[in-house]
C-alpha cells in the first residue's frame, strides 16, 4: 500500500446525504454509499432514475459539500465534466468554450481533439448554432481538453436519438482508450454502461447504496456481442435480486 | 429611414406653426435658435458648456454605473448582502433628485465634487437596482461548469457573468444617459458657474426663451450622436452572438 497508489484512485466513502425537506424534516438519498476506481480505469454508476446519482456526481465535483463523507479525487484532483446539458458558453465560439476551460491545451492537442469529434467545421460557431448532438460533442472536448485526472459524465448521451447516441458513445470509448484517464460515468441506460466501462456500480433506489460491483473481464476493443450478451443476463439478474 | 425624416419635418413644422400662433417671445421659430446656435459656435460659449456638461455626464455616469454594478451583483448574489443594502437602496429610490442635489450643496459646499456626487447618487440606486435583477437571474448551471473546470475568478467574471448581465447593463446606461444629463443640467443651473444648465438657468433669469430652446436642442444633438455611434454599436458587439433572426 503504497501512499502513491492511494493518491492515485478515486476513494469515495459517502455515510450519508440528507435534503431538508419543503414540508419539514429530511430526506436521505445517500447512505453507506462507498466504492473506489483504479488509476485509469472507467467505472459506471448504474442505477435507476431518482436513485441521487446527479447528486453523488456533484458532491464527488466537489459542487456539494454538505455530506457527511469522504472523497478523495485521484491525483491532483484535475477535473473534467459532462454535464446532463451541455453548459457552453453561448456568447464564445466553440474553440474559446474550450480553451477557457482548458487554457493550457496546445494547438495541436486541439486540432486532434476536435478532429476525432467532428468538430473541425465548427470551431468558430457558436453554441447557440448547433444540434444538441454537436453541443455534447463540445462538452467532451472541453472535459478531455483539460487533461483531467478525473472525468466525470453525468448521463452524457440522455436526449440523444439512439443512432447519434451509439456514435458518441463510440467516440468516448476510443478517446478514453487512447489516452487512459480514470473516468465516473453515470447512468440509468445498461447498455451504455456496459459498452464503456471496465467495472460497474449498481446502485439501489433512494436512498442509495452500491449493491453490487462487477468488473468487465475483457477489454473494451475485445469485448464480443456474445460475451455482452452473458453479461447483460448477468447484470438483470443482479439488478432483480437488488 | 425616411418615416423618421417625415416625422422629424412633421415635428418642425408644428414648431413654425406654434412659433407663429405664440409670438417670438414665448416659443421663437427653429431659424432664430438655430442663428443662435451658429452664433454661440462662432464665439466658442457653446463648445465649452456643452463640453464641461458633457465631462460631468460622464464622470458622474462611469462613478455610479460602476458603483452600482459592483453592488447591485453582491446584492443579486448573496443574501446579506441583499439584507444589508436594501434599505439604504429603497431610501435612495425614493428621496427626491432635488433633496440630494440641495443637501450636496448644503454639506459640501457649492463645489464640483458635490455637484458630481449628487448626479451620481441620483443614477447609483437605479442601476443598483437593474444590476441586480440581471445578477439574480445567472446561470447557476454555468457557475458549476466555471467551478469544476476551475476557472480563474478574473475569468469567470470576463466570460460567464458579465456576458450574462450585458443586457441588465445595457439597459441600465441607456436609461442612465438620459437621466444623469437631465439632472446634471439642475445640479449646473443650482450651484455651478457654467456648463448647459448654468445657461439655461442665466437665460430663464431673461426670459430668452430662444437662448433655452438653443443649449437644450444642441445638448440632445451631442447625445444622440454618443446613443448612435457609441451606446448602438456597442450593444450590436455584446449581442454578436445571439443567432440573427432572418
Amino acid at each position: 500500500m503504497s501512499p502513491a497508489g492511494v493518491l492515485a484512485r478515486l476513494e469515495v466513502a459517502i455515510r450519508q446525504k440528507a435534503y431538508s425537506a419543503a414540508t419539514g424534516g429530511t430526506l436521505r438519498v445517500i447512505d453507506g454509499l462507498s466504492f473506489s476506481l483504479g488509476k485509469g480505469e472507467v467505472g459506471a454508476l448504474v442505477g435507476p432514475s431518482g436513485c441521487g446519482k446527479t447528486t453523488l456526481l456533484r458532491i464527488i465535483a466537489g459542487l456539494d459539500a454538505d455530506y457527511e463523507g469522504e472523497v478523495h479525487l485521484p491525483d491532483h484532483g484535475r477535473l473534467g465534466m459532462v454535464f446532463q446539458e451541455p453548459r457552453l458558453l453561448p456568447w464564445r465560439t466553440l474553440e474559446q468554450n474550450v480553451r477557457l476551460a482548458a487554457p493550457q491545451v496546445t494547438d495541436d492537442e486541439l486540432t486532434t481533439l476536435f478532429t476525432a469529434l467532428g468538430l473541425t467545421a465548427h470551431r468558430q460557431h457558436y453554441p447557440g448554432e448547433l444540434s444538441l448532438g454537436l453541443a455534447r460533442r463540445v462538452a467532451l472536448a472541453r472535459a478531455f481538453a483539460v487533461n483531467p485526472d478525473l472525468l466525470l459524465l453525468d448521463e452524457p448521451f440522455v436526449s440523444l436519438d439512439d443512432a447519434l447516441a451509439t456514435r458518441l458513445r463510440d467516440e468516448l470509448a476510443e478517446l478514453v482508450t487512447r489516452r487512459p484517464v480514470t473516468t465516473l460515468l453515470v447512468t440509468h441506460n445498461v447498455e451504455e454502461a456496459i459498452a464503456l466501462a471496465d467495472r460497474l456500480f449498481l446502485l439501489s433506489p433512494s436512498p442509495t447504496r452500491v449493491t453490487a460491483e462487477l468488473p468487465i473481464p475483457n477489454p473494451r476493443s475485445k469485448r464480443t456481442p456474445e460475451e455482452l450478451a452473458a453479461f447483460r443476463g448477468q447484470i438483470a439478474r443482479k439488478l432483480m435480486g437488488a | 429611414m425616411a418615416l423618421r425624416l417625415l416625422s422629424l419635418a412633421l415635428m418642425l413644422a408644428a414648431w413654425s406653426i406654434g412659433a407663429q400662433l405664440a409670438g417670438p417671445r414665448m416659443l421663437p421659430d427653429p431659424q432664430s435658435v438655430a442663428l443662435l446656435v451658429v452664433s454661440e459656435a462662432q464665439s466658442g460659449a457653446l463648445a465649452f458648456n456643452l463640453g464641461i456638461t458633457l465631462l460631468r455626464v460622464a464622470v458622474s455616469f462611469t462613478l455610479a454605473m460602476a458603483l452600482g454594478s459592483v453592488i447591485g451583483l453582491l446584492m443579486g448574489r448573496f443574501r446579506a448582502a441583499d439584507s444589508i443594502g436594501d434599505p439604504w437602496l429603497v431610501v435612495l429610490l425614493n428621496l427626491p433628485a432635488l433633496v440630494i442635489i440641495v443637501l450636496a450643496y448644503v454639506w459640501a459646499g457649492l463645489t464640483e465634487t458635490a455637484a458630481i456626487a449628487a448626479v451620481a447618487l441620483n443614477k447609483l440606486p437605479i442601476a443598483m437596482v437593474t444590476v441586480r435583477e440581471g445578477a439574480r437571474s445567472l446561470d447557476r448551471g454555468l457557475d458549476e461548469m466555471a467551478q469544476v473546470f476551475r476557472m480563474s475568478a478574473w475569468a469567470q467574471i470576463r466570460h460567464v457573468v458579465l456576458p450574462q448581465l450585458a443586457p441588465y447593463l445595457a439597459a441600465a446606461a441607456r436609461s442612465g444617459l438620459s437621466l444623469v444629463w437631465k439632472i446634471v443640467l439642475i445640479v449646473e443651473l443650482l450651484g455651478r458657474p457654467n456648463g448647459v444648465g448654468f445657461e439655461i438657468g442665466t437665460a430663464f433669469q431673461l426670459f430668452d426663451v430662444t437662448r433655452i430652446l438653443a443649449y437644450a436642442l444642441a445638448f440632445v444633438a451631442v447625445m444622440l450622436v454618443i446613443e448612435t455611434f457609441l451606446v448602438q454599436p456597442l450593444e450590436r458587439h455584446v449581442t454578436r452572438w445571439r443567432p440573427r433572426t432572418a
